[in-house]
């Protein structure tokens, strides 16, 4: 089949800086971080105390009973998320079976494991919910979502730690690229903040103990986060035919293996992806103005993903704005692609560049132009939003601005 | 510090690095170890449990040698 052109046409985010798109776009646009304290664990038993939960999060408002019992905070996220997007696109899913849903996820319901293990291990009780499984599998946020809105096309969840979502944003569009379907609800969502995954990533020693300042020559590690984030994928042709608002087009996908550590990040596979990515979308590099930063503010992925830059760029890379929204959303692991895929689209659609927010000292082994704590207006026609995980999975996915259609 | 307690230490190295406790000595660096930055973590863990203390993230860091290591466990060991 011939290649379609693939248009953004909805947005949904629930994370740290709000319950929906809009709180979440005017945090970033004002520079504003929602790290806080953490409260759903207790914070005397952590070497870190910070965290970007979603605040003020009341299942009750979303799910009635039978739902509520069905589904992990993760999955809810996911949930949310798809009917923020699914409202703003105004797609209606006539042809069911032609619309896909790939959503991403590092560890799925982990905490109704969690929970459902403490009952079992040290409240001494002989048997588990059997609603666990239901809440647990990393595919019940896509398994929702399809019988939500009854879409019986291809749907799965895809696992990559932190690339997860964008490996699920970039199947989904090559899938409608490809004429496989002709849209699709693609994203991805992640809950962490249960006691026993919280005690592994302190044992990781990667997480700050203040905030998260990525590519500032103080950074002290990256910030736990949650949420989701969906988009509504279609054909160009047919956001146009049904005068559909579009957000964004998405032009270019691109995947690399490092083949090098279990944690350690390089710099070629990163610098391999993002010229996958360009490959993808025939994009030549003097088009690319803004990079959304895997920029985890871990010491070692600012300066790696520097370098990657630079090897995929040239000469180019001193003049692209980089930041990482981290800074402000924090590092939702499986759903980071997902949310940062919705600031780079909103970014692009507004003309205005978040910032790295928290940044205190330029790093000479992070010399990009980075956007430093106050947002930018730029005019960017392609904007690169990159997602580097453990274990050396690489996803780059790229989109182009709607002034550009 | 005691012998004791480097050796302690060599030995917990010996057995999560899974490498033989007579090529471990006091002014080995990790470097020459090949610990990297995971198995680094992976050995402050089993310190962790075999001396019952916590190590703190930033005393972590700095760490270069066997004796270092040694010396921040008696640290945290005398201070209880």
């Amino acid at each position: 089949m011939s290649e379609r052109r693939v248009v953004v046409t909805g947005i949904g985010v629930i994370s740290a800086l709000g319950p929906d798109r809009a709180a979440f776009w005017e945090a970033l646009s004002q520079g504003r971080s929602g790290i806080r304290p953490m409260e759903s664990i207790d914070r005397q038993q952590f070497r870190f105390q910070n965290g970007a939960e979603v605040a003020g999060y009341d299942p009750r408002q979303h799910f009635d009973e039978r739902l509520l019992g069905l589904t992990d905070r993760f999955a809810q996220f996911a949930i949310v998320a798809a009917r923020e997007a699914v409202k703003q696109s105004g797609i209606e899913f006539a042809e069911p079976t032609r619309t896909a849903i790939v959503t991403g996820s590092c560890v799925g319901g982990q905490g109704a494991m969690d929970d459902a293990f403490v009952e079992m291990y040290k409240k001494g009780l002989p048997r588990v919910s059997p609603m666990m499984i239901p809440r647990v599998m990393a595919n019940s946020g896509a398994s929702q979502i399809s019988m939500e809105f009854g879409v019986t096309g291809p749907a799965y969840t895809v696992s990559t730690a932190c690339s997860s979502s964008n490996h699920a944003i970039g199947q989904a569009f090559h899938m409608v690229r490809h004429g496989l379907v002709d849209s699709a609800i693609a994203g991805g969502s992640e809950a962490v903040f249960s006691f026993g995954f919280l005690k592994a990533w302190e044992a990781m020693r990667v997480v700050s103990p203040d905030t998260c300042r990525p590519f500032s020559k103080d950074r002290r590690g990256l910030i736990l986060g949650e949420g989701a984030a969906m988009l509504v994928l279609e054909t160009l042709d047919a956001a146009r035919a049904r005068g559909a608002l579009m957000l964004a087009e998405m032009v270019g996908f691109g995947m690399s293996s490092d083949a090098h550590h279990i944690t350690q990040p390089s710099s070629d596979g990163a610098a391999l992806a993002m010229a996958a990515a360009m490959r993808d979308g025939g994009i030549a590099r003097e088009a690319v103005g803004y990079i959304n930063a895997h920029g985890t503010g871990t010491a070692i992925n600012d300066v790696t993903e520097t370098a990657a830059i630079r090897k995929a760029f040239g000469a180019h890379a001193d003049r692209i704005a980089v930041s990482s929204t981290k800074s402000m959303h924090g590092h939702a692991f499986g759903a980071a692609g997902a949310i940062e895929a919705a600031a780079t689209i909103l970014a692009l659609a507004a003309g205005v560049i978040p910032p790295t927010a928290n940044f205190t000292e330029a790093d000479p082994q992070c010399d990009l132009d980075v956007v430093v704590n106050a947002a930018r207006v730029a005019g960017v026609e392609i904007a690169l939003s990159n997602s580097f995980a453990f274990g050396g999975l690489n996803a780059v996915i790229a989109f182009k601005s709607p002034s550009a259609l | 510090m005691s012998d004791d307690l480097i050796t302690r230490v060599i030995h917990v190295i010996a057995t999560t690095q899974h490498i033989p406790v007579e090529t471990i000595n006091p002014d080995s660096t990790f470097e020459q170890l090949k610990i990297d930055s995971l198995d680094g973590i992976n050995i402050l863990f089993a310190l962790e449990n075999e001396f019952n203390i916590s190590i703190p993230d930033e005393d972590a860091k700095s760490l270069r040698t066997v004796r270092e290591m040694a010396a921040g466990v008696e640290k945290l060991t005398t201070s209880v």
